[in-house]
């Protein structure tokens, strides 16, 4: 898993350690055999700007797709953009 | 915890169990006050040690777990040791100790050859190079003999912390 986290991968995830909102992305990251890399914050949600910059939230986890250009948080709707973007259907 | 999907699973372990033989180690122990080098071993000769394996300093279960392992203060009750364990150095030892207002010590094990020696090291997906222990509990009584032992099976999993206080309280 950990050569699918180099810093050139089109899909960055913001995450936090231990997270299990954030394993759930991985695992359907993983599912795909998507390379992402892998950037962590702090649990502290006010120390999160790195997050809030990219996003407008401070909520992890969330995802920048530069292949398609999407940022987006929530597990949920990442889980489901994931499937739509890259399931087996497409 | 039912969070409506799976959460990750964590491989078999070869871990001690209750009556198995708790490896020894000698690793630097963190106070709020200096650190030094010390043994299970040693540790265990003045009483039973509670060995508590977590996430690295400032992780959110690394504060979940002391925020309730000083909460439930078994060592006010029991002649037991409390003993934390994880991949930070001396230093962010010190500010977790004092961020949680804890008294209890903690060995700092940066190469995580401890988890290693217990078969409980967790690779920590998008961090390259990094492993830590997984969660885990341990009772060791003066001969270093296993009491009680928790490993997480998941992650993040947490202590079943009255298995813990019943397992403290059978001493």
């Amino acid at each position: 898993m950990s050569d699918a986290t180099e810093e050139t991968a089109p899909i960055t995830l913001y995450r936090l350690q231990a997270c299990p909102f954030c394993e759930r992305v991985v695992r359907k990251l993983d599912e795909y055999d998507l390379d992402y890399h892998s950037r962590f914050v702090e649990p502290m949600h006010s120390d999160r700007n790195a997050v809030k910059r990219v996003s407008g939230s401070r909520t992890v986890p969330a995802i920048v797709d530069e292949t398609t250009g999407v940022t987006m948080s929530e597990s949920g709707n990442i889980v489901e953009y994931l499937d739509k973007t890259y399931g087996s259907e497409n | 915890m039912d969070l409506g999907f799976d959460i990750v699973d964590l491989p078999e372990s070869d871990h001690p169990v209750e009556g198995e033989q708790a490896p020894d180690f000698t690793r630097p122990l963190v106070t709020s006050d200096h650190w030094e080098d010390a043994s299970l071993s040693a540790l265990a000769a003045d009483g039973p040690v509670l060995l508590v394996f977590h996430p690295m300093d400032g992780s959110f279960p690394a504060t979940y777990v002391w925020n309730e392992l000083t909460e439930r203060a078994f060592d006010d009750h029991h002649d037991v040791q409390v003993v934390g364990c994880s991949i930070s150095t001396p230093y962010e030892h010190m500010t977790l100790i004092d961020d949680r207002e804890m008294d209890y010590p903690l060995f700092s094990d940066p190469q995580n050859g401890v988890a290693e020696a217990y078969d409980i090291v967790n690779d920590l997906d998008g961090m390259a190079g990094v492993s830590e222990p997984r969660p885990a509990v341990f009772l060791i009584d003066s001969d270093l003999t296993v009491q009680y032992a928790w490993v997480a099976a998941e992650w993040p999993e947490f202590p079943d912390y009255d298995a813990v206080s019943d397992a403290v309280a059978s001493l």
